[in-house]
Parts: C-alpha cells; sequence; structure tokens
C-alpha cells in the first residue's frame, strides 16, 4: 500500500476531541468517524461499497486476474449439493411412514365457504395438494363438491396472490408489522381500546371466534364489525323478528314432498345447498322412490339452476316475492291481507292445497336476498305447516359477530368518518370494493389512522390501506369451521406456506402477543372437547363427530309482518351475486372464470340481463353494449337476452370489474357495486336502459337453444311417466339394430366401462365441468379462445330451453361428454390411428401419435372432442402479464431472482408458469399444441384401480372406479362402471325404462346412456 | 378492334411452321416481348407470395389457431383452399390427358399451359394438407407408410390416407406428363437459343433430344401411357378428395352425389382458370392464331355443361335433405338458405348456377369480357361451394348445443391470397421461361391442317373438272 493512501484511512483523533469539545448542548454521535466527518465516512453514507474499485481504476492485468477468478468461482456454483449449500429437495433419505412415492395421500380438511365450512378430502402427491374431494363424512358434502370448492385448488397457486407483508407500497415484514402494531397498541392499553375497529366478513370459526373474543376482551371498547356483501342478514333478521332470537335456520329436504321457494337458489348457493341438492335429488331418483317424487314450486325473479329444475316456475319481479309469500301466508291464515300478488289467487290457492295436504312434509323456503320480513312471514307458513322439526329445523346461530352486517359496516363507517378509529383491523373483507355505495368506504377509510389489510390478494381495500398482510389459503392453515348445520369440522394443511402468509387466527392471536405455533393454538383450543385419541380420530375424519347442535325448540312470536302490497311499475333493478366469482372473491380463479354460467353460458363476463320482450321493445340483442343508470350511478356493459327473466326487470351480476383482484380479475367484466346500496341490496326500482353504439362482445359457450324436436334430452311428466316409462318421443326414429357383422364386437373378457347420467336428478349445477378440469389438467383458454369456439372443457353442459321464448315451460340441462361410442365415427377416419378403442371399451386418444388433423371432431356427432389450436398449457401468459400497479412480485418455488423493486412490476412470467404447474395432477399427461383430446373416463382411475385389485388378486368392485365427475355429483346423477357386469349399478340403469342412447339412430352405440327427465307437476295447474 | 370471328379453323392467320416457331418461342428467348403487364402481375403474385410466406411462419411458430377453426368447425379455409386447387388443376389434365386419348386436337395450343396450370394448382393445394394438421412436423412422414420397427402404419381406412396418395400419385403424374411433353419444345429452344447459359439449360433439359424417329416413337408411346395413367387420376383424385367428405357421417357430407357432382365441379372450374389465364395471355401474346375464338367457344360449352351437373348436385343435395327426414340434414339446408352466412349460399346458387348460364347465347359465348367475367364469377362460385360444403356443414350439428359460429381471421385471407400469389409467380414463371404454347404439336396441327386444306382443294378442284 502507498503511503498516502495508509494516510487517508486514518482517523486524527485530536481533531475529532475538539470538534466535540467545541459544541454546546447535547449531540448525538455514532461513531468516531462520523464525528470526524472523513471523506472515509462521507464514502461510506453514499455508497454501500466504499472501497470498490471503478473499472476505469483497475489494470489490465488486475483486470485479468478478477474475471479469471470469477468465472473459477461461477464454476462452483455446479458444486451445489457437493460443498456448498443445496437449495433443492433431496429424496427422502429415510422414507416417512404411509408415502409411497407416486401414490397420492388423502387428507380431510374443510373450506370455508362464504365462511361456512364444508368438509372435503384433498389429494396430496409428495405433499403437494393438487385435488379436492368432498369428505363423506360431512353433512353438508356427503363426498360430493360444487364448482368452487374444485377451482379453490387453483386459487392456491394462484401467482396474483400476494406474497409480502407491504408497507404502502414497499415490502416489508411480519416483524416491523408488529412492530408498528404493538406501539399502535400500546396507545390503545389506556383507551380500553376505543379506538380499534376490527372487520371481517362472515366468520363461523369457533377459534376465530374465540380469539377475537380474547382481543375484544383485552381491548374492551374495541368493536368487531363484520361484512359479507352476499350475507346472511335477512335470514338472521327475520329469525329474529319471528322468534325474537337469531337462529340457524336449516331444511330438511329428505322429508319434504312440496317445496315452495321464494326467489332462492337453494340448490346451488348459500350454505347447505350440496346437501339440499342431494336431497332433493333423492326425492325424485324414481328407480329408488318407486314412482313418488317430491315437487318443487319456484317463484324467482331472475333464471336459476333451482328454477331449472323446478315443477313449476313463475318468474315474477323481485319486489313482488313479497307479495305472493303474503298471499301463501294469507291462504293458510297466518297473515292478513293478501292484496294483490303477480300471480293469480286461484293458483296460489292450488299450492297451499298442495302445502296443506302435506303438513310436515313440506317445506317453504325464501331467498337470501328477500328482506327479513319474507323470512319472518315463511317461518310462520312452515309453523303453520307443521314443518318445524321436520322438514325445517332451527338450530343455534352458527356465524359470530355482529348479526346485521350492514349495520355493522355502516357504524364502522361512521366511526371512521367521525376519525374514532386509530387502528382498523381487515381480517379478509374487501370493503373498499364491495360496501354499499352509499357508504364511501373507499374514500371513508382514509380517516382510519392505522390501516391494516389481511387477505389472499392485494386488493382494492389493501391498496387504501397502510400494511398488507397476506392470508393463508386454507389448504395452508391450521383452523375450525363450523357447516351449515354447525358441525364442527378441521382445518388442516396440506401445505406448508407457500408465500409470508398468517391465518386471521395467528394474526389475532400474535397482536395478543402470543406467538404460539398455530396448530398448538388449535389443538389446546380442543384439549377439552378431544382429548387423546379423539383429537387424531377427529383430525382423520376432518369432522368432528356428533357436534351438530341440538335444535332449538321455538315458535314465532310476534305478529306477522305486514307487507306493503303496492307492486310497483317501471323497471327493476337487481344486483345478485354471480354464481362462480361469487361477490368477486373468486374472480380471480381462471377455472370458474372459464366455466359457462347455468343459464347464458357466459364466461369471463357479467352481463346485463332482461328479458327478450324488453329486449324487443328497447331495439336491444344480447351483447350490444348498454348503459344502465341506476342510484345515481352509470355502468356499461354487455346485453344479454336471457329467456326466462322476469319482465320489467333487469339483472347485474357482482362481483366483476375489479380494479386490483389480480390478472384475471381485473379483465373480466364490469363492477355493478357502484350502483348498489344500502337501501338496495338486492334489488332497487327505475333503472334506466339504454343502448350505446357498440358492441360489447361476451363469450357465450351455448348460441343454439332449442332442440328443434329431436330427441335429445327425453322429458315428461309423472303421468306421461306412469303411462310410459321409457317417455318414448313423438319423433323417435324407427330404427332397427340391422347390421351385416355378427353383434358380438365388443365381446371382450373383462370389465366394460360404461356409464349412465340420469337427467331427473342432474340440476345443472357445473360440479362435474370443474372437477373434470381439476383431475384431468385441462387449461383455460381465455375469453377470446372461448369467443371463437376453442374451450377445452371434457364435458360440456347443453342446456334446452322447451315452451315459448319468454317464460319457457322448462330448461333442460344435459352433461355431454365422450360416449365411447363402441363404434366410433371417430376412429376410422383418423389417418394415423391416433383414436383407437381399447378392450374394455374405452374410445382412446393416443395423444403422442396425434398430428391434428381434427377430422375425427368434425365426424364426432357429439361434439365432445376439443383441440388444442394454440399452445394453451404454456401459453398461460394472458393470464401472466400483471395489470397490478402493487409491488408484489410472485417469487415463489426456488426463483433465484429475490430482487424486489418497490413500485415496480417484475412480474417474471416464469414464476407465475412454474407455481401453476403445481396444480397439475401428475397422473394425466399434458396436452401441448395441435392434439386432440376429450374425455377419457377418467382413464388413469380407471388403471389405477385395476393394478389395485390384480394386486390382491380380485376383480374390480362395482363402484371402485368413480370416474372424478361423478364424484364430485351432488345429486349422484352420474353412474359409472362395469356394464358386462349385469348385477352392477350401471347395468342396472341402462335396463331402465328410461335409459336412451343419445343419437341412437346413428347405431354408434354408446357406452354413455341418458335416463330421461320427468317432472311432477301439479295436475290441478295447468299454466 | 376488328370483331374476331368464329373460324372453322384451330390455327388462323397466315402461320408457317417458323412463324409458328418464333411467336411461341420468342416468348422464351426474347426477353423483350414481355410487357409492364408481365412485371406488373408478377410483382403482384410476389407480394401476396411474400405475405403467404408470412403466413405460413406465423402459422408455424403459433399453431392453428392463428386461423378462425373452432370446434365444431374443424376445417374451413384449409380445406376449402386445399380442395378449390385440386379442383382448378382437374382441367388441366383433363385437357392433356382425356382429350389426347379421344384425339381432341384442338387442346394443342392450350394444353401446355393448362397442364403448368395443373402443377401449380397441386402445389397450392399441397400447401394445406401438411399446414392445416396441428403437428406439421410429425403429420410430414407419419401420413405416409414407412416401415418402422414400433410396426406403425398409417390407417388405410381413413379418407385422408387415400387423399395423400391420390394427391402424390397425381402430382407426380402430373409433373412427369408436362416434362415429357416438354422435351421436345425444349430441344427446338435449345436450337433456338442464342445465349450460352439458354443453350446450356435448355440442352440439359432436353435430355438430348434430337428428333430421330426413334425419338419419336418413343415419346409418343411414353406420352400415351402417361394420358393412360392419367385419365383415370382425373375421375380419382377428385372422387377422393370427395370421400373425405362424403365417407363421414356429418349432415351435408355424407351424400352419395358427391363423387360425380365434385369431379364436374373440377372441370367447372379448371377450365374458368385456363380461360381465365389465357384470355389475357392471348391478348398480351398476340396467341390469337393459336387460342382461337373456337376453343374459347368450345371451353365455354364445357363449362356449361359441368355447370349443370355441379347445379344439379346443389339441387339434389337439397333434395336428399328432405327426403331423408333427418332433422339435422332438414336443419342445414334451412341454415344454409336463411342462416347467417345464406349470402355464401344464394351467391353461390347466383355465381355457379345462374351466371354460366349465359352461355348457352352464342353471342355471350364471343364476347371475351363477358367470357373473363363469367369465369371469374365461377372460381368464386367454386371456392363459396367448398365454403358452403364444409364450414357451414360443420357449424350445424346433430346436437344443436354445440353448434357455434365461425368466421375467419386475417391469416386465412392472407394464407388464401397468398397461394394466389404462389400460383402466379409460378405462372408468370413459367410463361417467360418455358413455351406456353405446345411448338411441335401446333406445327403438327398445321399440318393436318395444311393438308386438309390441300385435300379440300384438290376435291373441289376435282368436283370442278367434272
Amino acid at each position: 500500500m502507498e503511503p498516502n493512501e495508509q494516510k487517508q484511512g486514518r482517523l486524527d483523533i485530536e481533531a475529532i476531541r475538539q470538534e466535540l469539545a467545541g459544541q454546546g448542548g447535547k449531540r448525538y454521535w455514532r461513531s468516531l468517524e462520523q464525528v470526524a466527518d472523513t471523506q472515509e465516512f462521507q464514502l461510506w453514507l453514499e455508497d454501500e461499497f466504499p472501497h470498490r474499485k471503478t473499472l476505469l481504476e483497475i489494470d489490465r492485468r488486475s483486470m485479468l486476474k478478477v474475471m479469471g477468478a470469477s468465472i473459477a468461482l461461477a464454476g462452483l456454483s455446479g458444486c451445489r449439493g457437493a460443498f456448498l449449500d443445496q437449495e433443492k429437495a433431496v429424496p427422502y433419505v429415510k422414507q416417512p411412514e404411509e408415502l409411497v412415492p407416486g401414490k397420492p395421500m388423502f387428507y380431510a380438511t374443510s373450506i370455508p365457504l362464504c365462511g361456512y365450512g364444508v368438509g372435503v378430502l384433498v389429494e396430496q402427491h409428495e405433499g403437494r395438494p393438487t385435488k379436492i374431494e368432498g369428505n363423506p363424512d360431512h353433512p353438508e358434502s356427503q363426498g360430493s363438491t360444487n364448482s368452487i370448492m374444485q377451482a379453490s385448488i387453483l386459487s392456491m397457486y394462484d401467482p396474483d396472490r400476494s406474497q409480502n407483508v407491504s408497507s404502502a407500497g414497499e415490502i416489508s415484514t411480519w416483524e416491523e408489522y408488529e412492530k408498528v402494531l404493538k406501539e399502535a397498541l400500546a396507545k390503545q392499553k389506556s383507551k380500553q381500546g376505543a379506538g380499534i375497529r376490527i372487520l371481517t366478513d362472515t366468520v363461523a370459526s369457533p377459534l376465530l371466534a374465540a380469539s377475537l373474543d380474547a382481543f375484544l376482551e383485552a381491548y374492551p371498547a374495541a368493536t368487531w364489525h363484520s361484512w359479507d356483501p352476499i350475507g346472511r342478514d335477512n335470514a338472521r333478521g327475520g329469525s329474529q323478528a319471528a322468534f325474537g332470537k337469531v337462529v340457524n335456520t336449516t331444511y330438511n329436504l329428505a322429508q319434504a314432498k312440496v317445496i315452495v321457494s321464494l326467489d332462492s337458489d337453494f340448490l346451488v348457493s348459500g350454505p347447505g345447498h350440496l346437501r339440499y341438492s342431494r336431497d332433493f335429488a333423492d326425492g325424485r331418483r324414481l328407480e329408488v322412490t318407486g314412482g313418488s317424487m317430491n315437487r318443487l314450486y319456484q317463484f324467482e325473479s331472475f333464471p336459476t339452476v333451482t328454477g331449472t329444475n323446478a315443477d313449476h316456475r313463475w318468474a315474477i319481479k323481485a319486489s313482488d316475492v313479497a307479495s305472493v309469500t303474503a298471499a301463501i301466508a294469507a291462504a293458510l291464515g297466518v297473515a292478513s291481507d293478501a292484496g294483490a300478488a303477480p300471480v293469480d289467487a286461484a293458483t296460489i290457492s292450488k299450492i297451499v292445497k298442495d302445502l296443506q295436504a302435506n303438513p310436515g312434509t313440506s317445506a317453504v323456503i325464501p331467498g337470501e336476498g328477500q328482506p327479513a320480513s319474507v323470512h319472518h312471514l315463511c317461518h310462520a307458513i312452515n309453523e303453520k305447516l307443521g314443518n318445524n322439526g321436520k322438514t325445517v329445523l332451527h338450530g343455534p346461530r352458527v356465524d359470530f359477530g355482529p348479526a346485521n352486517h350492514l349495520q355493522s359496516i355502516t357504524q364502522l363507517t361512521e366511526a371512521i368518518k367521525s376519525s374514532k378509529v386509530d387502528i382498523l383491523l381487515i381480517l379478509g373483507a374487501n370493503p373498499v370494493y364491495n360496501a354499499p355505495a352509499d357508504l364511501d368506504f373507499g374514500n371513508a377509510i382514509a380517516s382510519a389512522k392505522l390501516k391494516v389489510h389481511h387477505g389472499l390478494y392485494f386488493d382494492e381495500t389493501s391498496a387504501k390501506c397502510d400494511w398488507h398482510l397476506p392470508l393463508t389459503h386454507f389448504l395452508e392453515e391450521w383452523g375450525d369451521v363450523r357447516g351449515y348445520d354447525g358441525t364442527l369440522s378441521l382445518i388442516q394443511p396440506l401445505i406448508a406456506p407457500l408465500f409470508e402468509s398468517k391465518s386471521h387466527v395467528e394474526l389475532v392471536q400474535r397482536a395478543l402477543g402470543n406467538a404460539e405455533a398455530p396448530f398448538n393454538t388449535l389443538k389446546s383450543s380442543y384439549a377439552t372437547r378431544l382429548p387423546g385419541k379423539k383429537w387424531d380420530i377427529a383430525l382423520n375424519l376432518g369432522v368432528i363427530a356428533d357436534s351438530k347442535p341440538a335444535e332449538v325448540a321455538i315458535s314465532v312470536s310476534g305478529t306477522a309482518p305486514s307487507i306493503p302490497m303496492l307492486r310497483v311499475s317501471g323497471p327493476e333493478v337487481i344486483l345478485r351475486e354471480d354464481s362462480h366469482v361469487f361477490d368477486g372473491r373468486y374472480a380471480n380463479n381462471g377455472w370458474l372464470q372459464e366455466l359457462p354460467k347455468p343459464l347464458s353460458k357466459i364466461t369471463w363476463d357479467n352481463a346485463i340481463h332482461i328479458s327478450p320482450r324488453m329486449a324487443q321493445e328497447k331495439g336491444i340483442e344480447s351483447e350490444d353494449e348498454v348503459e344502465l343508470e341506476f342510484n345515481g350511478q352509470k355502468v356499461k356493459g354487455g346485453a344479454w337476452v336471457l329467456p326466462g327473466h322476469p319482465e320489467d326487470s333487469i339483472t347485474v351480476l357482482l362481483g366483476y370489474g375489479r380494479t386490483a383482484g389480480g390478472t384475471i380479475a381485473n379483465r373480466a367484466g364490469f363492477n355493478a357495486y357502484p350502483m348498489r346500496t344500502s337501501s338496495a341490496l338486492s334489488w332497487g326500482h327505475g333503472g334506466n336502459l339504454k343502448k350505446t353504439n357498440h358492441i360489447f362482445p361476451l363469450s357465450s359457450v351455448q348460441v343454439h337453444h332449442e332442440m328443434e324436436g329431436r330427441d335429445i334430452v327425453r322429458t315428461g311428466t309423472l303421468a306421461e311417466w306412469n303411462a310410459d316409462p321409457a317417455l318414448t318421443p313423438e319423433t323417435k326414429h324407427h330404427f332397427e339394430k340391422v347390421s351385416m357383422y355378427p353383434d358380438k364386437v365388443f365381446d371382450y373378457d373383462g370389465p366394460q366401462w360404461g356409464m349412465t347420467v340420469d337427467l331427473n336428478t342432474c340440476i345443472g349445477c357445473n360440479a362435474c365441468v370443474t372437477a373434470c378440469q381439476a383431475e384431468n389438467n385441462i387449461p383455460v383458454v381465455g375469453k377470446e379462445q372461448v369467443k371463437r369456439g376453442r374451450e377445452l372443457h371434457w364435458i360440456r353442459l347443453d342446456r334446452y330451453y322447451v315452451g315459448g321464448l319468454d317464460q319457457p315451460t322448462e330448461t333442460v340441462h344435459q352433461p355431454v361428454m365422450c360416449v365411447h361410442c363402441e363404434k366410433a365415427p371417430c376412429e376410422p377416419v383418423c389417418p394415423v390411428g391416433a383414436t383407437m378403442h381399447s378392450h374394455e371399451g374405452l374410445n382412446q386418444m393416443v395423444y403422442n401419435r396425434c398430428v391434428g388433423t381434427r377430422y375425427c371432431s368434425n365426424n364426432c356427432p357429439y361434439k365432445v372432442r376439443r383441440f388444442n389450436y394454440l399452445n394453451y398449457v404454456d401459453n398461460q401468459d394472458q393470464f401472466m402479464e400483471s395489470s397490478m400497479d402493487t409491488p408484489m412480485i410472485p417469487v415463489p418455488l426456488a426463483s433465484d431472482k429475490k430482487v424486489i423493486i418497490p413500485g415496480k412490476v417484475t412480474h417474471e412470467k416464469t414464476h407465475g408458469r412454474n407455481l401453476l404447474k403445481m396444480v397439475q395432477n401428475p397422473d394425466v399427461t399434458m396436452r401441448g399444441r395441435g392434439i386432440m383430446e376429450k374425455c377419457t373416463y377418467c382413464v388413469q382411475r380407471i388403471n389405477d384401480t385395476r393394478i389395485e385389485a390384480k394386486k390382491q388378486g380380485r376383480e374390480i368392485k362395482d363402484g371402485e372406479v368413480v370416474t372424478a365427475c361423478e364424484q364430485a355429483c351432488p345429486t349422484k346423477a352420474i353412474v359409472f362402471g362395469n356394464v358386462a357386469d349385469k348385477e352392477s349399478r350401471v347395468s342396472k340403469l341402462r335396463e331402465d325404462k328410461r335409459s336412451y342412447l343419445l343419437l341412437e339412430e346413428l347405431n354408434t352405440r354408446p357406452r354413455t346412456s341418458y335416463l330421461g327427465r320427468v317432472r311432477n307437476p301439479n295436475p290441478e295447474i295447468t299454466a | 378492334m376488328a370483331k374476331e370471328t368464329l373460324n372453322e379453323d384451330l390455327i388462323t392467320g397466315q402461320q408457317t411452321y417458323v412463324s409458328l416457331d418464333n411467336t411461341i418461342g420468342s416468348m422464351v428467348l426474347d426477353g423483350k416481348r414481355h410487357k409492364k403487364n408481365w412485371y406488373v402481375m408478377l410483382g403482384i403474385a410476389f407480394m401476396l407470395l411474400n405475405g403467404f410466406m408470412l403466413a405460413v411462419g406465423w402459422l408455424l411458430y403459433q399453431g392453428v389457431g392463428v386461423w378462425g377453426n373452432n370446434v365444431p368447425t374443424g376445417w374451413a379455409f384449409d380445406i376449402i383452399n386445399f380442395v378449390w386447387w385440386i379442383g382448378i388443376g382437374h382441367a388441366g389434365t383433363l385437357i392433356s390427358a382425356i382429350l389426347l386419348l379421344v384425339r381432341q386436337q384442338w387442346r394443342n395450343s392450350i394444353n401446355r399451359f393448362a397442364e403448368a396450370m395443373t402443377l401449380f394448382a397441386v402445389l397450392c393445394a399441397a400447401q394445406y394438407p401438411l399446414l392445416h394438421t396441428g403437428r406439421p412436423w410429425v403429420a410430414a412422414y407419419w401420413l405416409m407408410p414407412y416401415p418402422n420397427i414400433m410396426g406403425l402404419w398409417p390407417q388405410f381406412r381413413s379418407p385422408l390416407i387415400w387423399d395423400v396418395f391420390a394427391v402424390t400419385t397425381y402430382a407426380l403424374v402430373s409433373i412427369l406428363f408436362w416434362f415429357v411433353g416438354l422435351i421436345p419444345d425444349l430441344a427446338t429452344l435449345r436450337d433456338k437459343s442464342t445465349n450460352k447459359i439458354g443453350q446450356k439449360i435448355f440442352g440439359f433439359l432436353s435430355l438430348g433430344w434430337r428428333g430421330s424417329m426413334k425419338h419419336w416413337h418413343r415419346y409418343e408411346q411414353a406420352y400415351l401411357l402417361l394420358a393412360g395413367l392419367s385419365t383415370p387420376l382425373v375421375l380419382s383424385v377428385h372422387t377422393i378428395v370427395s370421400y373425405d367428405f362424403a365417407m363421414s357421417i356429418v349432415p351435408g357430407w355424407n351424400v352419395t352425389v358427391f363423387p360425380p357432382y365434385f369431379v364436374a365441379g373440377a372441370v367447372f372450374a379448371g377450365f374458368a382458370m385456363v380461360l381465365l389465364i389465357g384470355l389475357p395471355l392471348r391478348a398480351w401474346y398476340g396467341l390469337k392464331d393459336m387460342i382461337t375464338m373456337k376453343h374459347i367457344d368450345w371451353m365455354c360449352k364445357i363449362m356449361l355443361a359441368t355447370g349443370l351437373i355441379v347445379f344439379y348436385g346443389y339441387f339434389l343435395e337439397v333434395f336428399y335433405a328432405y327426403y331423408s327426414a333427418n332433422p339435422a340434414e332438414i336443419s342445414l339446408a334451412e341454415w344454409r338458405f336463411y342462416g347467417p352466412y345464406s349470402p355464401a349460399y344464394w351467391a353461390l346458387i347466383i355465381c355457379n348456377g345462374i351466371i354460366p348460364q349465359l352461355l348457352w347465347v352464342p353471342k355471350f359465348r364471343r364476347n371475351l369480357p363477358l367470357v373473363f367475367i363469367v369465369c371469374l364469377f365461377i372460381s368464386v362460385g367454386m371456392w363459396l361451394e367448398r365454403f358452403v360444403i364444409i364450414p357451414m356443414s360443420l357449424m350445424k350439428n346433430y346436437l344443436p348445443a354445440s353448434d357455434r359460429f365461425y368466421y375467419p381471421t386475417i391469416v386465412d385471407f392472407t394464407m388464401f391470397f397468398g397461394t394466389i400469389g404462389l400460383f402466379f409467380f409460378m405462372m408468370w414463371l413459367f410463361i417467360r421461361f418455358l413455351p406456353v404454347i405446345n411448338m411441335f404439336e401446333m406445327k403438327d396441327l398445321l399440318f393436318k391442317q395444311n393438308l386438309k386444306k390441300e385435300k379440300e382443294a384438290e376435291e373441289k378442284q376435282e368436283a370442278g373438272v367434272h
């Protein structure tokens, strides 16, 4: 070293002493270097590496030395695992018990749906959850699932999920957050926590409720608010009014012979719908019931799945439902005047007669969107009919927190506006997006001092908060939850949190200073209830046995509410939750977005639905852009003309038009929440619809709605079925089985696979479609590709209208997947023989052999073949471009780029892709571009079962092979099995008189058969 | 311009063997005979060809999804264009082979460029079968029967495999036929050529032709044999192409009338294309004495005849739909009449059914601009016919719920016009570098015509004497 360099680095102690001595007052100094204010110190302040050399300072020889060393050291990275740290996972040195690589394991857990738990079994491959199935031990699921449950696995691997703690747009840490919170809470101690507000959505987890209660105990003046945009305020309010206390009303439809639904979509939405649909279907399974059927009367303000399954359906304005309820109540004598109902009195009296004829075996079900007074009246009606304790069950309240969410969020907003809120903890809810528009929560929130949002996504609310904390997905957390009837079930993680997330319980516990591991918190909370082995059993089952609370004996007190009998004219605007993205919380899920809506079959968008008559009057066609003015707000969206929609009303679906919902969510639809005010949460009067001169393209997967008199779905009434159990259609072809060849083409030993789909019990809920997508690694293709007609779903639910355009007399659903023709037209036309028949009767696709001529698809009369027009598996870029202007950067899974630049989008496309790859089922081949694919009858499951049976040296048992669609089906309308075995369920159903083959006249001899649909209309009602 | 008259002679004007050689041969040997028209046409074709190459590049990069095809419409522009081009090619083979076998001397002046047209049309058609597959890199050889250790063969039950054989055979025979027919002319050009390069190239290509009796003898034998081979191909290729549809169970495809109706349609379209090229050619290059009004008249008559067969086919399709009482067939027929794409159907009826009826009138057959326009309509009509048959049928299904709308993309159009570019690019190069009219056959014709005239003169004289 040269002398002058040495000198530069030396401190002049004397100078420092003088410096310090010359100062008056207090002066804090950090180090001698600072005081000396040396050049060195300045450099250190400015530069992280003060003594590094710039390129200009390095001579050639040193440069070569450094470069040489760099290259040599770079080579060392190849020595990972040898003597450097090994980052990658290694195979088990000691194999864990029960785990066989390549064999999935199933664990029981629970999924909270709108807060209420449904038990599930999750398939896990080497620690990676891949598929969700229903838990047969759970009273709601009974082994079935719905689409949202199936798709929730994809949400877990969503690359748009928030992955870091962030504060004011900067990545931060939990420690930082907790430090800030601790300081804030310390200030609240003296005020008893008067400035603390906690906002949750629906909470049905006893552990979370207990944690929150503990928090409220520590800060007695703090308040717990709740807000769920699609909550059960009305149901709670109705029971409060009727019984003087909030009870949880559930229905035992297995016992119900006559059901009247008042704007309720109980078959596919709301807590308990899986159970209700199963019980409802069981009541019409003709081969089991021996010919008796329940009867459903449906009054509804929007065409719903439940409506399509009704025996009588009236499309009425939402505001008229109350009148109908009052009319029924009056006819039963539980309310005074009936007034003017939109349905004539004679019809009402016939319905009432039917109800009265079935005391104790009927049920009147009010819709969640209907006001508390309607719920109140329904309680009175059910009591009068003697249904309580039989078909209508009242149990103690299941959820926790404020009973009236609207009131609660209003109070919270007022408190914030009056600057009373110092700490606002938002757990899961997204009020900035979905609070009633008149509250102006989005702007009000700024008045709260410390705002913390804990959620799965960095959403609209996160953007307005000081802190965003990532929430665990339910597959990553420990917890508990109550089901629709109060049954307790446990939530156990299937995987360690992918990101730095924590559960709500953990967050609240940590705020209380309890840093206990979440598992311990949960276990200790069940220490008395589930001691010792009982805990293990409960964890294994997923459901806590006998935890369903006893019913409460209760009767309607108070007088029946008077319902204004005014029939308001002028268009009514109905705001409904979407059947798939719900209130918007599932909007970033590609599977749910691409899932066709049950009736309109629209994907990727919400729409403004109107009736054909209104469309005609206003000159509007589907896919016209329209402007809807309502509650002083204007939204623009695509119009959709929906047969069966009530007249004089306009329905808009909520949950779309997200601005910070994630890549997918932000692109889909328009936001209808700005029109939704406290006074018009479900509907309101005075919508003004105007056509603009633009087109709003909507991707609907079905454009043709009539059967054109063809023999496609066989339907009939119960009376017709009694007369002719085959439901022979008028247009049936006189088809004789004439063939030049011996009819022993598939006379092989071994099982012959086949399937039956009972159209009588199929409710058209879409669960099978998503289940198939999850099982068979079916990629989403995006709105534009759906518009082109290239969606890849292996099952499609065909929906046909019967009867008039305005009010179709019947709407039928028909799931169509590959029917595995014994004489498949697709097979002989393939030039390379890529589609062949297996000896077990499967029509197989050999992906590796397929060259993609698409001839097989052209020649398939059922059009169930799907073609990969583009590389849909890898080209998911359309979903990967982040449109979020937040610093949430997915850096999951062994990413080597952990550099985070706050405020900049550095969304690495490959990261998202890597994460999405985790969801794939390893048992099913991925299909690349240019390949034909279709339903395989879940051949991977067949093979798995066959191997197992072979190992055990036995035949495959009936019901042992369960296809994904069959497993998910809430009504068990799909049955799969061996048609060669005459004793199998599927054979017996094929022998049923109602059984028919789709397009039998083409002589394709499908292995999938359908069972005709039977309705049970009231013979007295002709309309 | 003096009105051209219909003449009994197939060669008009004062022609000698030398003048024939000069008129035709100089188009190759004398670059100055190609005026602005040639350069403009070549330039346009070249631009379209470039668009084609871009589209194909994009297609290979992205996948067939760059087209508008979907499920249920698995085939659309790809197969429309394939069938259209194959059809156009047919006239060439018909003129060369069948008319040769039935000793129709009038074919001599048009067979060469009609054959070239066949080749280029087949070349254009050949772009599609491979590119339309999802994975052309494997389709390229998996469709061929080749021995492999996995023992995998193509499936011989599939009409697409028959197609592969039909089209490859057709392309091979057409090339051979065309080239063999060129040999004597190539030798003439070699002899007439004044520059070294021309002499070398034509010398090489003429395979040592010296015009000896032996050569002529063998040439005639080979040419007849090839004509014999080609003749069944005229019928078989398009029959097999029609099997792609007729063998399936798709409503609108499963019709027994397809084979004859397709073959007639092919000849119909082919003659229209011959005229579309021949009419400007004779005007621009002074070939009016060789492609005479008589040729045009006869070709118009052939178009009229085949057009009527095609029209009958359209009628039968509708008849079958209703006669079958198959609701899917009936609904398809009505979809064609009234559906959103019904303009395409009615345009087809007008183009192929109504407009060609003008050719009944002799006066119209001699009105060359009108004939040209009719031919244009026929070409468009034949394309529409395939549009009606392929995507319009596929859009309608046995299960109405699977009906979906098809609409093409810009890539579809770029590729379609691109193949037109490819076709004309090749055609104009051919006009520049090879004799468009068979010189030796024209001389043969002139000889025979002179002989006939002499004979007639003698007979007249004799009659005068008596």
